[in-house]
């Protein structure tokens, strides 16, 4: 039991469970969690609407700490429950907390299918490139060679682009974030939110003790400038200390260039959400070697959700049939009376 | 002309069965033929009964034995429960059909042959060494063999039609033919042709021509001397239509939906032979049915799962090897008792297995067949009508009790059709739900004390915020709960939960008598064989009864008492004992088993030699 609380009234503590968090101590998930519930009373949505779905895996515990309706499902189906919930009942606000184990491994056929459809909902896919529930495996994310526990002399397995997964499945809303950058972080959750289709939303997460570090370049303050391209539409990709850094279109491919001399402002990329190919070159920038990890909105479009469709071809019958009676259906066709 | 009708009245013979095939390849309609004879039929007010056996290729090469198809239909002036064991007549459009079926024609039946495929090719593809057509094979028969092709082009020759539409429309000759031979008019099929192809004015004259065609060709040349007419039959008063199982099942789904004030949703992935229940429902947009075409079996069923938690009516329905994909989201269903309904139109197995062709081997698999003690109640349907009443009871035991359904129905029962009573939908009981909107006290996992159904509580309702999930949870609060009393509470609780639906199921009561000699025993789609030999075995003045299980988990509670009441039990099944096995196991009782898997139904005469081998030891 609940007490029932005016959307406009509500805070974080209302979006707290109660139940004890079983995260190890220093992991990543702590700083989603509460971006999530420090965002959520900002959505204008009623608290009873929203519903979180996850699968298996250490952040598919999401659903229990959030004071929401929920459900953990089971290993990789998450998005496969969301569509059917979404469908149900197309008013819901619907969250599939998802990892790169369960929504890319065991998930990934329901994944990519999810995002080709476009329902309107939110994933937010907890990317730490290792198994931490079944206690330190590679994940279809761990770079190749990875030493892990079941890889003792290294993987001989490529990873994937989670991002380019998703805009190859026609994803209308591909984005990436920060476990530890939380300002930016509340922005995209809000992003993803407002957007009217499959908001597929990467987040960096550092798992402490099977994959510590992973994404030190991105979270150090020393380092993270230099490593960090900040995505803003419209706007040129700059990045660094000195922000005199960007990247530049050299023929098909992207470069960093430092301006000065030989390249000014005008020579610099703008960042444009709209542009698919674009996107699909700045998607390549993983994991920073030479090139910026560019955190934002990659890409969007708008098109209907699936779930819309469905309605408006619903409405579209009713009105040319009438609604549905038992009695006509039957009786339609063929009969005779004995 | 006097003269002749006279000769003609003469020679109408009254019959109470017919049992006909039609057979031919792939592409020669059938199906289609065979579907057209059915409904006039139906309208002629027969009783019936049908059987379509086709391949499970689209077009298996043209000619060959693999590419026969075939659709049978019993018709009566009785009621009758099968489509019948032995031929009175064959439709053969190729040596292939005929090499495959001229052994189930009755001595002296009729075979109407196209001449005009019994040529030196189609006769080596079909393996015959001589033409049948002119050695001793049809001797005993009545044969009418004629080169329909010819004079089917022949009837259109003014109107220069293209070939292939002329070719196509062979098979109306020989369904004219039979409309003459069985005192029929073929206007029913004239009226589809005109309203199936409007917009094809040429297919219509085509076929109407040929058609007619088949009927003057059975008047003028009377080709078989006798034709015949069977009355119509005795049926309890009512409005009847022709039903096939898969549109009973999508009948009975939306009926529950009425009653029970919900959305219909049906998520699932395209498996022959469950695909046409899906089919069905995308067309009734207008009762607001949302179906999902899946990625995925699993997602098929766990995306049921989703809009069961979000409040809709959630269905899925597959096949055998579909099934065993599920199985994980199965036991989700029965951990978050959440009210899902399963349908599996059974396919011969194992894996891939033989997927046009029906058996009754997924029963294990349905009861037992999910990691954990992960008990779900299982119905099963016994004809293409009662697949209506059985989706309607799965649905409604969902819903009011708050758990995964299984209904089992079968490749047989899925395609094959017979008249329907159409129910008083007024009449039909209301479904009422578990959902709340109470706030005060409310706890997820807090069950009813008379169905042990928990509250749903779907995401919308305010106040009602809570979490669910395959990890073991605590009764009541249904927070996560790893403790040992509590886990055996709630494996109790699951497997007491399908126990008391024991409490609202009619208890077993054996056709015939309730007592005796020989209690034949089935399940599911073989009830029309079984209830034939049995009645055909009491009128021979036999001990014997029949009782056909819908509910197979839990089971009537006076199973056991029914039982007992026989000398012997005969446990007939198209498996290799799944049901025996069970009954043994929960009862202590001996039985003797009858078991076919050759992807075809019991025929009567099967189960009737296996009554008298155990009553008479012959």
């Amino acid at each position: 039991m609940n007490d029932v609380i005016p959307t406009q009234n509500l805070t974080k503590k209302d979006f707290i469970s109660g139940q004890d968090v079983r995260w190890c101590p220093g992991c990543g998930d702590y700083a989603i969690l509460s971006q999530v519930q420090k965002v959520f009373p900002e959505l204008g949505v009623p608290k009873e609407n929203f519903l979180i779905i996850s699968g298996i895996g250490c952040s598919s515990r999401f659903p229990y700490y959030m004071n929401t309706y929920g459900f953990h499902s089971i290993h990789g189906r998450a998005t496969a429950l969301a569509s059917g919930a979404k469908i149900a009942n197309p008013d819901l606000s619907v969250w599939v907390i998802t990892g790169d184990g369960d929504g890319l491994a065991i998930g990934g056929n329901h994944m990519i299918h999810l995002l080709r459809r476009n329902l309107n909902l939110n994933v937010l896919l907890f990317n730490n490139r290792i198994y931490g529930l079944t206690k330190g495996q590679y994940s279809p994310t761990s770079e190749l060679g990875k030493i892990s526990k079941s890889t003792p002399t290294g993987s001989v397995d490529y990873p994937f682009n989670p991002l380019q997964l998703a805009l190859g499945a026609e994803g209308t809303f591909v984005a990436r974030g920060v476990d530890r950058d939380q300002v930016h972080l509340r922005e995209l959750l809000k992003r993803a939110h407002e957007h009217e289709g499959t908001s597929f939303l990467e987040i960096y997460q550092n798992c402490v003790i099977f994959n510590d570090g992973a994404f030190a370049h991105l979270t150090d303050k020393e380092k993270r400038e230099e490593a960090m391209l900040v995505l803003e539409h419209g706007h040129p990709m700059l990045f660094g200390k000195e922000r005199n850094k960007g990247l530049h279109l050299n023929g098909s491919r992207l470069e960093v260039v430092t301006i000065g001399n030989r390249y000014g402002i005008s020579d610099i990329l703008i960042h444009d959400e709209r542009n698919k190919v674009q996107a699909l070159l700045l998607s390549e920038l993983t994991y920073g070697d030479e090139f910026p990890t560019p955190i934002g909105v990659l890409y969007r479009e708008d098109k209907p959700a699936y779930e819309v469709m469905l309605k408006e071809q619903i409405d579209a019958r009713q009105k040319i049939m009438g609604k549905g009676n038992l009695h006509r259906l039957f009786h339609d066709g063929n009969t005779w009376k004995v | 002309m006097e003269s002749d009708d006279k000769a003609l009245q003469e020679q109408l013979e009254e019959l109470d069965i017919v049992t006909i095939r039609f057979a031919g390849d792939s592409g020669d309609g059938m199906q289609l033929t065979g579907t057209e004879f059915t409904n006039n039929t139906a309208l002629v007010g027969n009783d019936l009964a049908t059987f379509p056996d086709y391949p499970s290729e689209i077009r298996a090469p043209a000619g060959s034995l693999a590419g026969v198809s075939s659709y049978q239909i019993q018709f009566s002036k009785y009621d009758i429960h099968t489509p019948g064991d032995d031929l009175d007549v064959l439709v053969a459009m190729n040596p292939a059909a005929l090499k495959v079926h001229l052994k189930d024609l009755k001595d002296n039946g009729i075979v109407l042959i196209n001449k005009a495929n019994f040529n030196a090719r189609n006769l080596k593809l079909a393996d015959w060494e001589s033409n049948p057509l002119e050695d001793d094979t049809l001797k005993g028969y009545r044969v009418v063999a004629e080169d329909m092709s010819k004079l089917v082009q022949n009837s259109v020759k003014d109107l220069n039609l293209p070939p292939k539409i002329v070719t196509r429309s062979t098979n109306m000759f020989a369904l004219g033919f039979l409309y003459y031979l069985y005192d029929r008019t073929p206007d029913s099929t004239i009226r589809f042709l005109e309203s199936k192809f409007a917009k094809r004015p040429e297919i219509i004259q085509a076929n109407s021509r040929a058609l007619k065609a088949g009927y003057y060709y059975g008047s003028t040349v009377r080709a078989v001397k006798t034709h015949y007419r069977v009355d119509r039959a005795k049926l309890a008063k009512g409005v009847y239509r022709n039903v096939m199982g898969n549109q009973a099942i999508s009948f009975g789904l939306l009926a529950a939906a009425v009653k029970s004030g919900l959305d219909l949703y049906y998520g699932g992935y395209p498996i022959t032979p469950a695909s046409d229940i899906l089919h069905y429902l995308a067309a009734y947009k207008h009762f607001g049915v949302k179906t999902f075409q899946a990625e995925d079996e699993i997602a098929g069923v766990v995306s049921t799962i989703g809009a069961a938690f979000a409040g809709d009516l959630a269905v899925t329905a597959t096949s055998g090897p579909g099934m065993a994909l599920k199985t994980e989201a199965l036991g989700l269903a029965v951990s978050t008792e959440l009210p899902i309904v399963v349908i599996n139109v059974q396919r011969a197995g194992p894996s891939t297995g033989i997927p046009t062709k029906t058996e009754q081997s997924d029963l294990f698999q349905s009861i037992y067949g999910r990691n954990g003690e992960t008990p779900i109640v299982v119905l099963a349907a016994s004809t293409p009508g009662d697949c209506f009443n059985t989706a309607f009871e799965a649905c409604k035991i969902a819903l009011e009790h708050m758990i995964p359904v299984i209904l089992l129905t079968d490749g047989y029962l899925g395609n094959g059709s017979e008249p329907w009573l159409l129910p008083d939908v007024d009449a039909l009981p209301v479904i009422k739900t578990r959902k709340t909107t109470t706030v005060e006290d409310f706890e997820p996992f807090r069950h009813d004390p008379e169905t042990l159904a928990r509250p749903w509580a779907i995401p919308g309702t305010p106040g009602l915020e809570h979490r669910v999930g395959g990890l073991e949870k605590a009764d009541g609060r249904g927070n996560v709960n790893y403790e040992p009393e509590n886990h055996q509470k709630m494996t109790e609780l699951r497997q007491k939960k399908v126990d008391i639906v024991a409490e609202k199921i009619p208890l077993a009561e054996a056709y015939g008598s309730n007592s005796g000699n020989l209690l034949v025993v089935g399940w599911g789609g073989t009830f029309g064989a079984l209830r034939s030999a049995v009645e055909r075995g009491r009128k021979k003045g036999q001990s014997v009864a029949h009782l056909h299980l819908r509910h197979l988990n839990p089971f009537p509670k006076n199973l056991g008492d029914v039982l007992n009441a026989f000398d012997q039990i005969l446990v007939a099944e198209l498996n290799m004992g799944q049901l025996q096995f069970i009954l043994q196991g929960t009862y202590l009782v001996k039985t003797e088993g009858l078991h076919k898997v050759m992807g075809r139904p019991f025929s009567t005469g099967e189960i009737t030699a296996k009554i008298d081998e155990m009553l008479e030891g012959k």
